[in-house]
Formats: structure tokens, sequence, C-alpha cells
């Protein structure tokens, strides 16, 4: 116990300070992960719309692999990216094992098919019912498309919170591919788990509690936009 | 009434439309030459809303052939506009909805702001311009629909039951509104099952029952006496299945 509120007072004692070493790596976490999920996103919502929208042989395989992708074992996601970028693998020429972009392609993976598996179940509800409208009044495609998108646009703003979710607090990938170095690829997850084990409870407990906060906001912002939403379709 | 009408008339040769083996709509057939409204009337399941939607090429036709006057079946829906029974608002404001079928015609900024302010107007919806769609009244959410129809100034407006969930006032609103589109040349055909409501705005009726055709005839002839025994049994007000 007492050690426990030593580390508590060592926590705020960095936070207040706001340490430099710190607040490194809280922005770079925040810097990895909002890369990550901004990059997915960006090709997650038309794809998710798009399957949503049009029928091809093997949609049905489709929505349930994106379903299913969504629960990717991060240690696996890094396995396989660590052996692609890994000096002897494919993508080795790139040298970006061991660099934040390694880590923000590891968490767009994990991202990716949330935003597109919830962007798909969004688009194909309100199609249900938009569908007779956008025929009738000659929309194609891409404009289906985009106009289900911008209406869909609470529920999937709250889809890439739950990427963003994801992404800030997995630990598995990030530190097989980034590797966990000062000054370069040490995010606040990683540190924690590296902290822990040297015994330097403080710095862990203080980036849990700056972790913990996120979550707090990012739910928050969760329940005010999907409150909001469905206020709005009522 | 003579019409000058280029998508009359309206010629629906033996169309049926079956799913499952269940026929909806069984060997319809009938010529539209007027404009003015034409209403579809008959009880709930009759059938009157897959005919709307199969003359406006929403649903693919199981038999038979339904022609509109010179136009290309793929100008069918350009030229005309439909409005539903449950109004489909997108999750925009009344102005932004009215904007969006205008976008996708094509219409440059300037246009799309004129035609917005202008179907507003005629809707008497100017007031809540900025509101968002969903959030106005059954009555106001239907109006915006048949603004958004006006918008688009189509040569044909069909209707399905656009009243059937509004009370009298709305009601009111919305019959009035019919009335001015129709008043301006357009063809409207509207799917109800008010008879009240066929009577005060009807040039002729379609009476269906079952999917079948029952009786095509000037409203004012169908209202005095209709020569099919269950058209008149629904006149009389009894519960025709």
């Amino acid at each position: 116990m007492n050690e426990f509120s030593n580390a508590f007072r060592t926590a705020l004692q960095l936070l207040v300070e706001m340490d430099p070493g710190l607040f490194e790596i809280v922005l770079l976490s925040l810097r990895v992960s909002l890369s990550a999920v901004i990059l997915a996103a960006v090709f997650a919502l038309p794809l998710g719309a798009f399957v949503a929208l049009t029928a091809f042989p093997g949609r049905r395989s489709v929505v349930i692999l994106m379903n299913a992708m969504m629960s990717l074992p991060p240690v696996v996601v890094g396995l396989v990216i660590y052996l692609l970028l890994s000096r002897t693998g494919p993508l080795g020429v790139t040298g970006l094992l061991f660099t934040p972009t390694a880590m923000i392609i590891a968490q767009c993976v994990l991202v990716f098919p949330i935003i597109a598996a919830l962007t798909r179940q969004t688009v194909f509800d309100l199609h249900e019912e938009y569908d007779e409208y956008l025929r009738s009044v000659g929309a194609g495609t891409w404009q289906k498309i985009t106009t289900l998108l911008w209406d869909g646009r609470a529920r999937l703003l709250t889809a890439i919170l739950a990427g963003f979710g994801r992404a800030i607090a997995e630990v598995g990938a990030v530190i097989i591919v980034g590797g966990n170095i000062l000054h370069s690829t040490r995010v606040m997850t990683t540190t924690i788990a590296l902290e822990t084990s040297k015994g330097d409870l403080g710095m862990a407990l203080g980036l849990g509690i700056i972790l913990v906060l996120i979550a707090v906001i990012v739910n928050t912002a969760v329940v005010t936009i999907g409150g909001g939403a469905s206020r709005r379709t009522v | 009434m003579q019409s000058q009408h280029h998508m009359l008339p309206l010629v629906v040769i033996g169309a049926s439309y079956v799913v499952d083996g269940k026929a909806i709509i069984e060997d319809v057939s009938f010529t539209i030459h007027e404009a003015g409204l034409t209403a579809l009337l008959g009880p709930n399941g009759a059938g009157k809303s897959s005919l709307l939607k199969l003359c406006h090429g929403l649903l693919p036709l199981s038999a038979g052939s339904i022609r509109w006057g010179d136009a290309d079946v793929q100008e069918v829906q350009r030229r005309q506009a439909m409005v539903f029974q449950r109004p489909v608002l997108l999750r925009r404001s009344a102005a932004e909805n009215i904007e969006h079928v205008l976008k996708l015609r094509g219409a440059s900024a300037g246009e799309r702001a004129r035609v917005i302010e202008e179907s507003l107007d005629w809707a008497g919806l100017a007031g809540i311009a900025d509101m968002p769609a969903r959030k106005l009244s059954g009555g106001e959410q239907q109006s915006l629909t048949i603004a958004r129809a006006w918008a688009l100034n189509p040569e044909v407006l069909l209707l399905d039951e656009p009243t059937a969930n509004l009370d009298p006032a709305a009601t009111r609103r919305v019959e009035d509104l019919i009335r001015s589109f129709a008043g301006a040349g357009k063809k409207i055909i509207m799917a109800t099952h008010n008879i009240a409501q066929a009577q005060r705005l009807a040039d002729e009726v379609l009476f269906l029952n079952h999917g079948r055709l029952l009786e095509h005839a000037p409203a004012e002839q169908f209202m005095s006496g209709p020569s099919d025994p269950l058209a008149a049994r629904f006149i009389a007000g009894e519960l025709v299945d």
C-alpha cells in the first residue's frame, strides 16, 4: 500500500511538473495513434460503405471477415508486420522497422477492420431507409456513398473514436514493431510495461493516469456524440 | 382538358408484380390520357403502393409493360418525383435536403440558392430553412418532401399515401400543396385509401383490390355510383378485404 502511495505521489509530481520525458512519450503516443486512425479511416469509410451498398460474389464472406478482424490480436499483427519489415523480410529495404512509421502501420491494421465493419453496418442500416429516395432521385453509387457517409456522420465518428481507443491502449503490436526505443519509439503503453518491470512505478502510474484520462475523454465524446445523434434521428 | 403533357399518355399493359410466387399486382392494364390528379384508391394491401413504384421504376415488372408518353425508360425517373408515405428526409437542415437533390441534378450554386428559396417559400417553409429536417413536425416534414419534389420541377408527381400519418390540419396543408402542384400543370398520381381525400382531390379514380384493377372512372362518376360492386361497398364505408 505504501508502495502504491509513493508511486502515486511520484506520478502526480511528474504530471504537475509537466515532466518533459513524460510528455515526449504522451505526444508520440498521440501522434502515432492519431495518424493510424486517420489513415485507417480514409480507406475504411469508403470501403465499408461500398461493401454495404454493392452486391458482389463473396460479400457475405467479406462481411464476416471484416467483423472477425475487429478482434485481431495485437501481438499477432505486430509479429506479422515485424516479419514483413525485418531486414530479411519482403519490405526490409524500406528500413521502417523500429520507427514510428512501423507503429502507425501496425495500429492502422488493427483499427482498419473496426472502422470498416462499423461503417458497413451504419451505412447498411441508413441505406434501408434512404434506398427508395436515392433511387428515385437518380443518385449514382458514389453519390449514394457520400450521402450515406455524411448522414451517418455521428455514428461514424463514434466508430472512429472506438478505433482510436483501441490504438492508444494497445501495447502488443507497437512494442514488437517499434522496439520501445527511448526518444524514438517509446509510447505510453510500452513505457508502462517497461517501467513496471524495472520497478519505476511512478512513471508507469503517471502514464497510466493519462491513458485512463484519455479513455474517459474519448468515451465521454462517444456518449455525447452518440446521444446527440440518436436525438436527431428521432 | 386535352393534355399537352409529354409524359402522357401513361400506357400500362398487363402489368404484374410477383414476389415469392405471390402476385402483388396482377395483370393490370389502363391508360391515363389527361393531366390533373389520378387517385389509386383501394383498401390497405390492394397494391396501390407497388403499382406506383412500378410506374416510377423503383420496382421491376414481372410481366407486362409501362410506357410514359415520349419518355425513354432511362429518363422516366429524372422527369418525375416521388413522395413516400413516411417522409424520407436526410439528417440535414430543411434547405440542405432540397440542395441535395439539386446537386444530384448538377445545378450550379446560384441556381441552387434560388430554387431552394423559391421552393421553401412555395411550401410555406421559409421560416424553417435552417432547422434540422427530422426535428420538424409530421406535416412540415411531408410539406418539405413535396417542396423537394417541386424543386426538381418534374413533369409527373407520384404520391404514396402522403397524408396517412398526418392530423387534419397538416393534411389540409399538404393537400393545398398537392392542388398547387396540379395547378402548375403537373400530372399527379396519388395512392390513397381515403375516400374523402380522393373525393376532394381526384379528377379520376383507379380502384384496386388484391392487386387487380377493378374500376377506372372519372372521379365524379365513380363517387356517385361505381359500377364495380366491391367499389360500391368500399365507397359506402364498408370494410372491404
